[in-house]
C-alpha cells in the first residue's frame, strides 16, 4: 500500500528531476542542477514552484531557463507551475557539483576555481588548459562569449579555450 | 495616453533605488553603443558583457522601486517612460564615449566607486538591498579590473594613447564629486541603516585612483571644483539624445513587446 506521503515524496521527486534536467542554452552539458542555479522545488497540491538563482544579474539565459522549466514541469505531468527568483544568497561558483566540473572539462572549458582566488586587483592565477592539462596558459581576456566565461590560450598545445570565472 | 511620461512618487527610498538604477542603465547603454565599434573583438565582447551586467543590476534596482512605489509601476516603465528631468543618473555616466580613453576613463571612475560601493551595501538592512549588492559587488571587481588594466595600458603606453587618457581624466574629473554627496532624504536612509554613507568611501577611491594612475604614469587633477546635478534631475544635453535612442521603441509603438 502506497501512503499519502510516500505519494508526495514521490511526486516531489519528479518536480525536482524534471526541473533539475535543464540545461543551460549556453553550457548546454550542464544542467541547472550541475551549475547550482536550481535552488528549491516546492509541490502545494498539484502546484509546483521552482526557485532559481541567477548567475550574473544580466545573464540572458535566465529567462530562457524559466521558460525551459515551466515546459519540462508540464512534459513531466505538472501544468500548474511557477518560476520565483532569489537573489540571496547570491549565486557563487563554489556551488557547482563536481559532476558538472567534471563534464564542463570534457566539454573543452576549463571549470572555475575557488571563490577566494578572485579578490585581488592584479591577482595572478593558474588555470590549466582542458585540452592537453598543462598550466602553461595565458589570460587573452577576462570577458569571453558569454558572461560567465573568460578566453584563455594555452601556451603548450597552442590551442585557445574558454575559463568558466570563478564568482 | 500610454506614451506620456508615468508619474512617480518619490519617497527617499524609491528615489533612492532610482538613483542607483539610473546610473547602472545609462552606462550599461553607453557601453553597449560600443557594440560593433570596438577596436578589437575581445574588447568588443568585454564592453558588452559589463553593458550585460550593469543592464541587469538596473533591472534589479527598477523592479525594486517599482515595488517599494507601490506597484503602479514597473521596471520598463521606470525605463521607457520618464523624460530626462525624471531620470536621477550621476552626470558621469551620461557623458559621451568620446574615444575609447574617455569609455574606460569613465568606466574606471564609476567602477572604482561602485566596488566599495556595492560591498558596503551587502550590510544593508533592506534585505533586497543587501541581495542585489552581494550579486553586483562580485560583478563590479571584474570591472574595476578591466578597467584599471586598460588606464595602466593606455597610460603607459605610447605618447598618443598617454594624452588622451591623460585629457579624458582631466575631462571627467568634475564629473566624480557627485558619487559622493547626500541629499536630505539619503541621509535619513543611512541613518536608518538601509544606505551607506558613500562619503566614508572616498579615501579608498582615492587610493585605488591613485595606485592605478601612477602606475600609468598619469596624473590626478589638482582642481577640485565639482558639478553636480544628476541626482535632482539636472543633466547635461546629451542625456536627451541618449534616451531617445534608448526609448525610441517604447514611444513609437506604446506597449510594444517581443
Amino acid at each position: 500500500m502506497v501512503t499519502m506521503l510516500e505519494r508526495d515524496s514521490e511526486l516531489h521527486q519528479r518536480a525536482w528531476d524534471a526541473a533539475a534536467s535543464v540545461v543551460d542554452p549556453e553550457i548546454p552539458v550542464l544542467t541547472i542542477a550541475d551549475l547550482g542555479v536550481l535552488r528549491d522545488v516546492t509541490l502545494d497540491g498539484d502546484h509546483v514552484e521552482v526557485a532559481i538563482t541567477p548567475t550574473y544579474s544580466g545573464c540572458p539565459a535566465m529567462n530562457m531557463i524559466a521558460l525551459e522549466i515551466e515546459i519540462a514541469l508540464e512534459r513531466a505531468g505538472f501544468r500548474r507551475s511557477k518560476v520565483r527568483t532569489v537573489l540571496s544568497p547570491a549565486w557563487t561558483t563554489d556551488w557547482m557539483s563536481e559532476e558538472g566540473r567534471q563534464k564542463l572539462r570534457a566539454y573543452g572549458i576549463a571549470p572555475p576555481q575557488s571563490s577566494h582566488s578572485r579578490r585581488a586587483l592584479f591577482g595572478e592565477q593558474t588555470v590549466a588548459c582542458p585540452q592537453c592539462g598543462s598550466d602553461k596558459t595565458e589570460l587573452l581576456s577576462e570577458f569571453g562569449s558569454t558572461s560567465c566565461k573568460a578566453l584563455w590560450r594555452c601556451k603548450a598545445c597552442r590551442e585557445p579555450f574558454d575559463y568558466f570565472k570563478c564568482h | 495616453m500610454p506614451t506620456a511620461n508615468i508619474q512617480v512618487s518619490e519617497t527617499p527610498l524609491v528615489l533612492y533605488a532610482l538613483r542607483r538604477a539610473d546610473d547602472a542603465l545609462i552606462l550599461g547603454h553607453r557601453l553597449s553603443e560600443w557594440c560593433g565599434h570596438a577596436p578589437m573583438l575581445e574588447e568588443d565582447m568585454a564592453l558588452s558583457n559589463i553593458a550585460l551586467d550593469l543592464i541587469g543590476q538596473a533591472r534589479e534596482l527598477y523592479s525594486y522601486a517599482a515595488k517599494a512605489e507601490g506597484g503602479n509601476n514597473d521596471e520598463d516603465k521606470l525605463a521607457y517612460l520618464r523624460d530626462v528631468r525624471q531620470y536621477r543618473n550621476l552626470l558621469l555616466v551620461e557623458q559621451p564615449n568620446g574615444d575609447f580613453a574617455q569609455t574606460l576613463v569613465r568606466q574606471f571612475f564609476y567602477s572604482a566607486f561602485a566596488d566599495l560601493y556595492w560591498r558596503a551595501m551587502m550590510t544593508s538592512r533592506d534585505t533586497t538591498l543587501a541581495a542585489i549588492a552581494a550579486k553586483s559587488e562580485k560583478e563590479s571587481a571584474y570591472h574595476l579590473r578591466h578597467a584599471s588594466e586598460w588606464i595602466i595600458r593606455l597610460g603607459d603606453g605610447t605618447d598618443e594613447s598617454h594624452a588622451r587618457a591623460q585629457r579624458a581624466i582631466d575631462h571627467l574629473w568634475a564629473f566624480t564629486g557627485e558619487m559622493f554627496a547626500v541629499d536630505d532624504g539619503e541621509r535619513a536612509l543611512i541613518h536608518a541603516g538601509i544606505a551607506i554613507d558613500p562619503g566614508t568611501l572616498r579615501g579608498r577611491w582615492l587610493t585605488t585612483l591613485s595606485d592605478v594612475i601612477s602606475e600609468a604614469t598619469l596624473r590626478l587633477p589638482e582642481n577640485d571644483w565639482m558639478q553636480q546635478g544628476g541626482r535632482a534631475g539636472r543633466h547635461s544635453e546629451h542625456l536627451g539624445h541618449l534616451l531617445s535612442e534608448l526609448q525610441s521603441m517604447q514611444r513609437t509603438f506604446p506597449g510594444q513587446t517581443w
